[in-house]
């Protein structure tokens, strides 16, 4: 009995590291880059309504990772996941139209969803980590709204996994991964191994597009609709938004009609030793 | 012994040092950086007693030159072989260890790459929300920080039991590294565990230029400079003003210079004296990263780009006319 309990332990253990690993990547639905966005008047935020959204760029670069791993033949399964209100069920098709195989959205009023934190969708991603035992989280480093940078830090202390973050090169062996990662000055490589979270940085990847054939499939597929009280956390607010406003604006100055008249005005102004 | 020698440290350590803050150093492995000493400028606007956490190994002088920066009233050391490398991982169960030992109020380093993978993890392990990238200090609990790359600046208040911050280097002064007399002791015992992560290598773009985040003047070039050779220029005109090199992401994509020059949402953030933009059209990703500059100088061919809009002085010209011009310039008028 022993030696066949050991035996399938054995194959167990080989397909663990060399073809199951499954990954999950957190998408985000955010204002489009290209939109100037405007303050509301009552300083509690800024305009959302009737302005287009997309999936935040950094997601879209995880989601496009995590396809390559997969086409890599060096995962089994991606499923992507978004903390939000219905209207994420968008950018979730989206990610699955680009070769994620399966979604959820933990859904959350709009109330809840303007006041959400980084700290909140790390608790979300843990609880469905722990539901479902993935072996790599792939997250953006950041969301080009609220520019946080912490979401994937936050979950890699939650979980005690390791973490790489602003990744610009995955390699995937068995049952780790080195992952070049960009630091202030040049880069470092480190080597992960799984379970961990990893952050993508800009120049990880190009995402791709999601072609027409595609996204028709990506309707078939499994999106998986929760509640936060289905996965048994709670969003208490840590901070507080007092109020949001304009930056100082720059005016625009003077054209300079010419190289001379340009250095002989900055040195006036002492710009020069 | 213990039982009153406990009840005393609780006494102490509960009133005495409640609103402490622990500022987290970075370093080279040779000295302190520069980001380091504005994250102590913002921890002195807290107005509450400063200790410093230096880890890493073999890391006496680094303690010894972070004892003397103004303001700094104790430096707690962790020196282990293990933090060499200065994993996320490691330093962040030692700054939870001496959290745990001292209960701070704030806990604060410079937002650089080094703490953006730190802090947050702490905030991971303690349940706290973390407060990124804060641009001004109104009391111990509200903040300002931008969010939507610049575009908004939201003022904050946190509830958090102890705030977890990163604070922009560029938007508070450097604290002076003379004039303080820290004392040094070591930080509390934790057992360094092994967290899964390893360190490989290391690849650190060298230059004797001024660096990036805090040069008087910065010359950054963007995607009008066609090809690599020809971004050289950049550096030529940098070295002559004896300035600092910046990119717009545009130039780091068309492979013109490395990643780690890109200033933008998501690149550095600089605020330099003056900041001389060459072929760069000013996309908001790029102002997000330079709008702080007290002098914006752009010069462009093209009259319509929205660099113009944001620039003190501007000049329509051909960079590489221009440029040239400019150095002959101000060699001249010395």
């Amino acid at each position: 009995m022993t030696i066949i309990y050991y035996g399938l332990f054995v194959v167990f253990r080989v397909n663990f590291f060399l073809l199951i690993m499954r990954i999950l990547v957190g998408v985000k639905n955010v204002i489009d880059y290209a939109v100037k966005i405007r303050v509301k008047p009552d300083k509690t935020g800024v305009v959302k309504d009737n302005v287009p959204h997309i999936m935040n760029p950094f997601c879209d670069i995880a989601v496009e990772e995590a396809v390559k791993l997969k086409e890599a033949k060096k995962a089994t399964e991606i499923t992507v996941m978004s903390l939000g209100t219905d209207k994420s069920s968008t950018i979730l098709r989206t990610a699955m139209a680009k070769g994620a195989d399966k979604a959820i959205l933990v859904q959350v009023d709009a109330k809840t969803n303007e006041k959400l934190e980084p700290l909140h969708v790390a608790k979300a991603l843990a609880a469905i980590v722990k539901r479902d035992k993935y072996d790599c989280v792939l997250l953006g480093k950041q969301a080009i709204d609220d520019d946080c940078n912490q979401t994937g830090q936050l979950l890699a202390g939650m979980l005690s996994w390791p973490q790489a973050t602003f990744a610009n090169k995955i390699e995937a062996k068995d049952g780790s991964l080195d992952v070049v990662c960009e630091i202030d000055g040049g880069l470092q490589t480190v080597n992960v191994k799984t379970p961990a979270v990893i952050t993508a940085d800009l120049r990880l990847n190009t995402p791709r597009y999601a072609t027409l054939p595609n996204i028709m499939k990506a309707k078939k597929k499994p999106l998986e609709t929760l509640k936060a009280s289905d996965l048994g956390i709670s969003f208490d607010n840590q901070t507080e938004i007092v109020e949001v406003t304009e930056p100082p604006t720059r005016s625009a100055g003077e054209i300079v009609p010419d190289v001379k008249t340009l250095v002989s005005k900055l040195r006036e102004k002492g710009l020069f030793d | 012994m213990i039982f009153p020698r406990t009840l005393f440290k609780t006494a102490f350590t509960s009133g005495y040092r409640y609103n402490s803050t622990l500022v987290v150093a970075e370093h080279s492995g040779d000295a302190l950086s520069k980001i380091t000493l504005n994250a102590i400028a913002a921890a002195n606007k807290l107005g509450s007693d400063i200790s410093v956490l230096v880890t890493g190994s073999n890391v006496k002088k680094i303690a010894e030159e972070t004892s003397k920066v103004n303001g700094v009233k104790k430096v707690i050391v962790a020196d282990d072989p293990k933090l060499k490398d200065q994993l996320p991982e490691c330093v962040a169960d030692v700054i939870v260890a001496a959290h745990k030992q001292n209960n701070y109020g704030s806990i604060i380093a410079g937002a650089s790459s080094f703490s953006r993978g730190i802090i947050p993890r702490v905030g991971g392990i303690l349940d706290v929300s973390p407060i990124s990238e804060i641009t001004e200090i109104h009391s111990n609990d509200t903040f300002t920080r931008p969010m939507y790359a610049g575009n908004a600046m939201a003022k904050i208040k946190s509830k958090a039991p102890v705030k977890l911050i990163t604070v922009r280097g560029a938007a508070f002064e450097a604290a002076s590294n003379t004039g303080g007399s820290g004392a040094i002791e070591d930080a509390p015992k934790v057992e360094i565990k092994e967290h899964g992560a390893t360190f490989v290598s290391k690849e650190i773009v060298k230059s004797d230029r001024p660096e990036l985040t805090s040069a008087k003047i910065v010359v950054s070039g963007g995607r009008g400079f066609k090809s690599k050779e020809n971004f050289e220029l950049v550096y030529k005109f940098a070295d002559a003003l004896n300035a600092g090199v910046g990119a717009s992401r545009a130039a780091v994509d068309a492979g013109f210079c490395p990643n780690d020059l890109q200033v933008g949402q998501t690149g550095k953030i600089v605020n330099p004296s003056l900041y001389i933009c060459c072929g760069i059209s000013g996309a908001i990703q790029h102002v997000a990263g330079m709008k702080d500059s007290k002098v914006i100088v752009a010069i462009n061919t093209d009259k319509e780009a929205p660099i113009f809009q944001i620039a003190d002085y501007g000049l329509v010209a051909d960079i590489f006319k221009a440029i040239p011009e400019f150095i002959d310039e101000v060699k001249n008028t010395k």
